[in-house]
């Protein structure tokens, strides 16, 4: 099957013909004896047999749309406007490969270098790359270049424990063939990176990395201090921010940060079960860091008539010419998310991102006004998207009865966190409904 | 003749126009007091555009309209595979049943989300002749950092620390190097022979007690098939090493040959080439790794398995020795479901097809565009699914280049090969035309490749100057490098000192 996208099929006698084979088997006659073999696979069948087989197994996902659901934890229900989804699914866009030949690829080089640009003004770093694989790959290779910036001479990098679990273990596989020491400062009492013990390992570092918001949802109050703590001893100052806040928090930039990551993919892309998502890096305008970046940089340039136009620049950090020595092994990036992610974001404007970040955040306070009135909030303090909470009960009882109500909970944290307890991360975006509340509330009420 | 439309589209911030705005939020769903932290309040300026909707598609439809893909035409990026990408692919991808599924939602409630992964992985396995998989990695390279890592900690775990050192053929794309010092190698090259392949005794050489593996491709990046790779597998593993295929040329061989039939070790795939995937303008890509059973406890956590017994699908974590992760999450999993659909139409049969007509085009093209004057084809005339010609003799007697000829190709409304790679061919043109494109299209792109030699013998100028017809001509990198404009804010700031003129 699938002769339906192979246009020569119907002539392959004749082309064989035309360059002197006398069958297919000839052209594979450089493969050794017996190698070709009869594959054990089914049979293709009609686009149509696909299609409906396809839908009925994907109709065994319940979606976010069939049942109230609080989870967060690093993957976010956001509504994607329309219009993004349409423009991306243009097959210029779409259909295209990497940027090689500027001259007929515009489109997609101004696309991203709009990309760049905004979230440039996002972070408050004038330079950044066309994307990363994800947020948690973003971290780990301003890790590894936070290292190349000492020449290898310190190999510590400072993380706070309260981090997603799926990004620690991302830094932990990346550096591991650098021999990097990953480092873990825990929270104080109010949950907030403990400033005493980070004093304590920040010395040799070659870069300390803090959030914005913790993983368990809790605005961070002293990015600014630990960015003075990490420049003191010498550390590149590196800071994660959910773009989404960023609309009403200060830019990284301006509370210190040497680099910036992020996750772009909340912005105009579903979440499509973990991936494709797209990892923001951005950097300081400093020609010592920009020569140390991973990935592909746009630049604006002009053509030889002396017109605007753009390309991709820098390459010689890259690994097609750098080779065992590039700043990074990343080829192909996440074009096509961190596309979506502008269009959404030119969509909103400084006063839609304003008012996106507000809505969450009031929408996160009453999530966790309510929660408070059935189960114990660990951390008092300012808290965006999610909210832990913490029940007497085994919580995987309280996740059976409220799934046996229809209602997805929060995300369960007390295995990698056992100091926490019975503690689930449950989450709040633009997209959460009242009466969700309600019903998870009154349900909660009945079985927490 | 082509014309690419040229819109002189201005950039998004300068189509900016106070106070419009793009969007319609919902409310708050209770208007709560909360207070941001002065300290932490954003004060500095947010330059974000301010367009209504309308604007904003015409903006970016516009951008496309400079924006060359599969569908308008072919596209024959060597080592790219740029197939055409079924449109069905494409709405069962848009399912909400992809799009709206979170990935820590409760097994019970994705039970057909783990089912796509877990049944692309037995295509997988099958096609390849590996035992295991993990659909993590998120593209090519971030799939060879996870094979090569497997490879480390399989070596560390056997107590052989001193396997330090990762081979590579010279003919390699730059990911090999690259992601093999990423995960701690040393990288050693192997020359290939005049004839394309690699030189067995230059590896005889290589391999020794540090050896902990050999990167490959193949057929290799001159679309030429390693006829001895049964030798090559078997040197490298009497030294102890293990063998890591490079997947991005699996097209050649698919439905035909596996590669752990070749003897490999380690597999990674690119989805967004050989499985129909679109790339995207640069990505999302996938890109799965296989292994043959004795790795399969390094693989990254966590896998997909299957309970037969209760007929349940459920995310393992239950790898003993596994490097952990390389990627959040599963991986890319709307490129996989795409990748699925398309395995699912081709079947058995299709598979067998579309490699043996992609190997037929692009030994079409080769006879047809050899002996034309300026470009000679390096080692064997036998290719595999793409060629590699050399545009050294054109430089040699005419100054045109590849480049050139690349930027020529698009004045007629065809994309160019891959140009100067591999690096052990000069003044590379790296032709893959897939398996569909019509003969017509191969026959009009050689036209146009014979026309360009005609014009660098006796016009140069005009294919120097190429391309012509498209939205901008020749762009300036060398600028580009120098004077580096990366973003709005960077542009505002030298257009202030009078440093840009753009
Ligand atoms: C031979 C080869 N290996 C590896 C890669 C890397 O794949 P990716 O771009 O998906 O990371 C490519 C892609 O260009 C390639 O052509």
């Amino acid at each position: 099957m699938g002769k339906h996208y192979l246009p020569n099929l119907a002539q392959r006698d004749e082309m064989l013909k035309e360059i002197g084979f006398s069958s297919i088997e000839e052209l594979f006659s450089d493969v050794p004896e017996g190698m070709v073999k009869e594959f054990n696979l089914p049979e293709g069948k009609s686009e149509y047999e696909v299609f409906l087989e396809l839908n009925e197994v994907l109709s065994k996902n319940k979606t976010v749309l069939e049942m109230p659901s609080f989870l967060g934890a690093g993957t976010y229900f956001h509504y994607v406007p329309a219009h993004v989804k349409y423009l991306i699914e243009r097959s210029e866009f779409l259909t295209a490969y990497t940027p090689y030949q500027p001259e007929i690829s515009q489109g997609m080089l101004q696309a991203l270098f709009e990309y760049q640009s905004m979230m440039a003004e996002l972070y408050g770093l004038p330079v950044v790359n066309s994307s990363m694989y994800d947020w948690g790959t973003a971290i780990a290779e301003a890790a590894l270049m936070s290292v190349r910036l000492h020449r290898g001479k310190r190999k510590r990098f400072v993380i706070p424990k309260a981090i997603s679990p799926e990004k620690k273990a991302v830094i932990e596989t990346y550096t591991r063939g650098a021999n990097l020491e990953i480092v873990e400062v825990p929270w104080d009492e109010r949950g907030q990176l403990d400033i005493e013990k980070l004093k304590e390992s920040v010395e040799n570092s070659a870069g300390v990395y803090v959030e914005m918001a913790n993983f368990f949802g809790l605005v961070e109050e002293n990015v600014r201090e630990i960015g003075e703590i990490a420049k003191e001893a010498g550390a590149y100052f590196v800071v994660g921010a959910d773009p989404t806040m960023l609309g009403i928090f200060e830019a990284p930039g301006e509370l210190g940060a040497d680099i910036a990551v992020g996750e772009a993919s909340y912005l105009g892309n579903p979440m499509n079960f973990g991936g494709p998502r797209a990892g923001v890096f951005a950097v300081r305008n400093d020609k010592k860091l920009i020569r140390q970046m991973p990935g592909r940089i746009i630049g604006m340039t002009r053509d030889a008539e002396g017109k605007r136009a753009f390309v991709m620049t820098l390459q010689t950090r890259e690994q097609h010419i750098r080779r065992a020595k590039a700043t990074s092994n990343i080829c192909s990036n996440e074009a096509l998310v961190a596309v979506a992610s502008a269009i959404h974001l030119a969509s909103l404007g400084p006063k839609g991102l304003r008012e996106l970040g507000e809505v969450i955040l009031k929408n996160t306070a009453y999530l966790k006004k309510r929660l408070g009135e059935v189960a114990e909030i660990p951390f008092e303090g300012l808290y965006f998207k999610d909210v832990p909470a913490r029940f007497e009960k085994p919580y995987s009882e309280i996740h059976e009865a409220l799934l046996a109500r229809g209602i997805h909970g929060g995300y369960y944290i007390g295995k990698h966190f056992p100091e926490l307890g019975e503690t689930a991360l449950f989450s709040a975006t633009e997209t959460t409904r009242k009466e969700w509340v309600e019903v998870l509330i009154e349900a909660l009420k009945e079985v927490a | 003749m082509f014309r690419q439309a040229k819109w002189d589209e201005p950039l998004i911030f300068e189509l900016s126009r106070e106070g419009r705005v793009g969007y319609t939020l919902p409310k708050p769903i209770e208007d709560v007091d909360v207070e941001i932290p002065e300290k932490l309040r954003r004060k500095s300026k947010l330059g974000l555009p301010e367009l209504s909707e309308p604007e904003i598609v015409k903006h970016y439809t516009r951008l496309s309209e400079m924006n060359y893909g599969v569908d308008s035409g072919i596209y024959p990026l060597g080592s790219c595979t740029m197939k055409y990408n079924p449109k069905i692919n494409e709405e069962i991808a848009g399912h909400p049943g992809v799009a709206y599924v979170h990935p820590y939602q409760d097994e019970r409630t994705v039970q057909g989300a783990l089912r796509i992964m877990w049944e692309l992985e037995q295509w997988l396995k099958e096609i390849t002749g590996m035992d295991r998989f993990t659909l993590q990695p998120a593209a090519g390279a971030n799939g060879e950092f996870t094979g090569v890592s497997i490879i480390r900690a399989y070596h560390l775990d056997n107590e052989e620390p001193q396997r330090d050192e990762m081979l590579v053929a010279d003919s390699a794309h730059g990911t090999n190097p690259a992601s093999a010092a990423m995960a701690g190698f040393k990288v050693i090259e192997i020359p290939s022979t005049e004839e394309g392949t690699m030189d067995l005794e230059a590896l005889e050489n290589a391999v020794g007690e540090r050896t902990a593996g050999l990167m490959l491709t193949n057929p290799n990046t001159l679309g030429i098939f390693e006829d001895e790779i049964l030798e090559i597998a078997k040197i490298v593993h009497k030294a102890g090493g293990l063998l890591y295929y490079d997947g991005a040329n699996l097209n050649a061989v698919l439905g035909k040959v596996r590669p752990g039939d070749m003897g490999f070790d380690v597999v990674h795939l690119n989805l967004h080439k050989t499985f129909s995937t679109p790339h995207g303008g640069g990505g999302p890509g996938s890109g799965p790794v296989g292994v043959k059973d004795f790795l399969k406890d390094y693989l990254p956590v966590p896998l997909v398995s299957y309970d037969e017994e209760n007929d349940r699908y459920y995310l393992d974590y239950n790898v003993p020795k596994s490097i952990g992760k390389v990627k959040e999450l599963y991986g890319n999993f709307a490129v996989m479901v795409r990748a699925l659909v398309y395995l699912k139409v081709m079947g058995k049969e299709g598979l067998k097809n579309a490699s043996e007509i992609a190997v037929l085009n692009a030994n079409y093209l080769t006879r047809k565009l050899l002996g034309t004057k300026g470009y000679e084809l390096p080692g064997k005339k036998l290719r595999k699914h793409e060629t590699v010609f050399s545009a050294e003799p054109m430089k040699k007697e005419t100054g045109v280049t590849a480049m050139d000829v690349a930027k020529r190709l698009l004045d007629f409304g065809l994309h160019a090969p891959t140009v100067y790679f591999p690096l052990i061919v000069h003044e590379a043109l790296m032709i893959e035309p897939t398996e569909t494109v019509s003969r017509e299209e191969i026959d009009a792109y050689v036209e146009a490749l014979k026309r360009i030699s005609e014009e660098a013998y006796n016009n140069p100028e005009v294919v120097k100057g190429a391309p012509h017809n498209t939205a901008v001509r020749r762009v300036d990198d060398v600028l580009a490098a120098k004077k580096p404009v990366l973003s709005w804010r960077m542009y505002l700031e030298l257009k202030e000192k009078g440093e840009v003129d753009y």
